[in-house]
């Protein structure tokens, strides 16, 4: 038993690493989260030619065969730069839905296009009253001869605004709460009846709800098996669970790491802040909280590898300690910032956003708590 | 001990409900009502309204404008005006300058400056914070320096909250660097016009704009406007903290914004019922209504204590931390109650525009509000400081 990683994974890491501190420093970041599109296709490219794009996918889809632990190094190092660019929505869920359901079609006219970054997805899977439950679908897709008819409205698709396909979950037989019945269709978004409302995160990110009219499919648009999805959804988004938890950590450390760094810099009553036991109390126990975070995190990523019975219940404990965690270090790091924590100016403000959202995406504590105990 | 009302505050309660329900502006309650950020114009003419009943500067003397109320009274009529949703009172004047020039001012400068404040036609903005002394304020360098009958005042202040507004800042300078910090600072009242003076506006990261750096770049000030001795400044300082920290916890604020969020989880769709349905959920929203009524009840304790003849002292300090932590927890709720529909974020030009929002209509303030709260820990004397305060003052150690 080790936690060791292998060389190539720890190549992969520095890769990531040695481009936020070339090309991503914080200001870059800033003007890209406030420019059109809200990332930048340029450096998506550079994903692609570093080969993160093709990570999880298999040799005959053209990926590398990456499991849940390179996935977790990359969105680990991916949040200690608090990148934006939309690598769950696009590589994670939508790459992967397409990877494990597609048939060849649909394969060959979406993947290389994806992994050579000239491809944006967005996959929709959340509708208002569903908040976390990923059966809870009351979006329709009517079957009308071989074409499907679908109506609906989902809420919060990540990456909406830049997508040029959809993945729809819809629901195709049962009721409202049934994980049967729940299937997926690939749309185009200049489809008729398809509109999209963008906006912005608080986060830096971008998003948009999806309102659906009458929209006519024919059963090309079908991913996989017809009212079958749920149990590749519920896949892809515990893999999206691992990697946003990965990001978190990623941007725990670093939170950790400035605030450390500012109050050994910060003079208060003739002395550093970081001399101040009261404070270095509270240091020790965000320290404690990362590692011990972090600890789950290689827990969770070695047992879905090992495709483990109690890996879902893995994440699940994962996901619950990264939200609990995420409001302890950011809050104490704002906290410990005093007022120049709550500027627009300074990072620290920016990654306590991206960690605050992370504690709801894909479930937060309560939600994960929940399900733990129920599994 | 007697936690009831009386026949007669009940009467006062009903008087108070119908003027604020005849006289609160419609076009305000609806910007506050669905979130959208009110305008200097919009404080002013409420506050102004409230002067003209003699209803705004209340616990002052009565001899200087004061309502002569009792704590209940008063209680009364903070609970109705938050109850009500109208505009914050912006206390820089009212609550802090004000009680400052009525205990240390010469009756000159109280026949100056009191009735503008009590009638809300000078906004006043505080001058404390400077960029190297935050908790440790004693150690502000702003420098006032003597020549005849002005001081000519150099130095820097930040976090200056709605300075941008303002036509005069009360500040802490320092007159004297010989001996220990706390006694070469004195109390200076500074007319914003004068030339020298320049605000420039901070972000943060709700995407607002309320705090600013105050720039004092030779300003001359006539020497009148000292208020007490030169070196008096820190006693009328910490004097002032501790009224800012008894009401800094806005516990009637906290009490109709947990109402609404009890209402909001019976209206917030989930699966196929309400988020009501979530028991985790309206478990911690439980304890938050628990926490809250300890605090309000240890505010009515410090109240009937100053009533009886006390002054707010250390133990200000306790309601700043109890009230500032449930503010802090109630904001982190509503986000929790949101969900995914906290994340969006609109500008302020967004939320005065027309367009539909994302998700229900309060949505769009509920994080900028969690983010923007994570100041009241740090304010007034971050909560580091209050707890030193306590441990000092209270228990001696």
């Amino acid at each position: 038993m080790d936690f060791l990683i292998t060389d190539e994974q720890k190549q992969l890491q520095d890769l990531i690493h040695q481009f936020i501190q070339k090309d991503y420093p914080f200001d870059v970041r800033d003007k890209l989260v406030k420019s059109e599109d809200g990332f930048s296709k340029e450096f998506w490219k550079t994903f692609s030619q570093f080969g993160l794009l093709a990570m999880p996918f298999s040799e005959e889809d053209g990926g590398f065969n990456g499991g849940p632990v390179d996935i977790m190094i990359i969105l680990e190092a991916f949040g200690t730069g608090l990148i934006v660019e939309p690598y769950i929505p696009n590589i994670v869920l939508s790459g992967n839905l397409v990877s494990k359901l597609g048939n060849k079609e649909q394969k060959e006219a979406i993947l290389p296009n994806l992994l050579s970054g000239d491809m944006q997805l967005a996959f929709a899977f959340s509708e208002p009253q569903s908040r976390f439950d990923l059966n809870d679908v009351t979006t329709l897709a009517e079957k009308k001869g071989s074409d499907f008819k679908l109506n609906g409205f989902k809420s919060v698709v990540m990456n909406g605004p830049a997508a040029d396909k959809l993945i729809i979950s819809a629901r195709t037989a049962g009721s409202q709460l049934d994980e049967n019945g729940i299937s997926l269709f690939i749309v185009d978004r200049e489809t008729k009846g398809v509109s999209l409302r963008d906006y912005s995160n608080i986060d830096g990110s971008k998003a948009s709800e999806l309102t659906l009219e009458d929209v006519v499919l024919t059963k090309d648009a079908l991913l996989g098996e017809q009212d079958k999805a749920f149990s590749t959804i519920e896949e892809v988004v515990n893999l999206a669970t691992l990697a946003i938890s990965a990001e978190a950590i990623g941007i725990m450390q670093k939170m950790n790491e400035l605030t450390l760094e500012y109050t050994k810099t910060r003079e208060q009553f003739g002395q550093a802040l970081s001399q101040f036991q009261a404070l270095q109390h509270r240091m020790v126990d965000t320290f404690m909280v990362h590692e011990q975070t972090k600890s789950l995190l290689l827990m969770a990523a070695a047992k879905m590898n090992d495709k483990a019975d109690d890996a879902v219940k893995a994440i699940s404990a994962l996901k619950y300690q990264v939200g609990n965690a995420a409001k302890l270090i950011g809050e104490e790091s704002i906290q410990l910032h005093g007022g120049m924590g709550v500027t627009e100016e300074m990072s620290i403000g920016h990654y306590f956003k991206r960690l605050t959202t992370i504690r709801t995406i894909f479930g937060n504590a309560d939600y994960h708590l929940k399900k733990y105990s129920s599994l | 001990m007697n936690l009831s009302f009386s026949d007669e505050d009940l009467k006062f309660q009903s008087e108070v409900r119908s003027f604020i329900k005849d006289n609160y502006p419609a076009d305000i309650k609806e910007k506050m009502d669905n979130g959208i950020p009110v305008s200097k114009d919009d404080i002013v003419t409420w506050q102004k309204i409230l002067s003209k009943k003699g209803w705004f500067a209340i616990n002052w003397p009565e001899e200087y404008g004061g309502s002569g109320w009792s704590v209940t009274q008063k209680y009364i009529f903070q609970n109705e005006l938050a109850e009500a949703n109208t505009p914050n009172i912006v206390p820089f004047g009212v609550s802090m300058c004000g009680p400052v020039i009525y205990t240390f001012g010469t009756e000159e400068q109280k026949e100056r400056f009191l009735p503008d404040i009590r009638d809300n036609n000078v906004w006043w903005c505080q001058g404390y914070s400077e960029p190297g002394s935050g908790s440790d304020l004693a150690s502000l360098k702003t420098k006032a320096e003597k020549k005849g009958d002005k001081y000519i005042v150099n130095g820097t202040k930040t976090w200056t909250t709605m300075a941008q507004h303002a036509d005069w800042i009360f500040c802490l300078v320092r007159t004297d660097s010989s001996g220990i910090k706390q006694q070469g600072i004195s109390f200076l009242l500074i007319d914003m016009k004068t030339p020298g003076v320049e605000v420039k506006p901070i972000i943060t990261i709700d995407g607002s704009h309320e705090v600013n750096m105050v720039y004092l770049d030779n300003v001359e000030v006539p020497a009148e406007n000292l208020i007490g001795e030169e070196g008096a400044g820190w006693s009328i300082a910490k004097f002032l903290l501790a009224h800012e920290r008894t009401g800094i916890g806005g516990i009637p604020h906290l009490k109709r914004e947990i109402r609404r969020l009890r209402q909001i989880t019976e209206e917030l769709p989930l699966n196929e019922g309400f988020l009501k349905d979530d028991q985790l959920f309206m478990d911690k929203l439980n304890k938050v209504e628990i926490d809250l009524l300890s605090a309000e009840y240890t505010e009515l304790r410090t109240l009937a204590s100053i009533s009886a003849g006390g002054h707010p002292g250390p133990e200000s300090s306790i309601l700043k931390i109890g009230g500032t932590d449930l503010q802090q927890s109630l904001s982190d709720l509503y986000v929790e109650a949101l969900g995914y529909y906290a994340h969006p974020f609109m500008s302020e030009d967004d939320l005065k525009s027309n367009e539909k929002r994302i998700g229900p209509d309060f949505a769009a303030n509920v994080m900028p509000h969690y983010l923007n709260y994570r100041k009241v820990s740090i304010y007034g004397g971050s909560n580091e400081v209050q707890r030193n305060v306590i441990a000092k003052a209270v228990l001696g150690l």
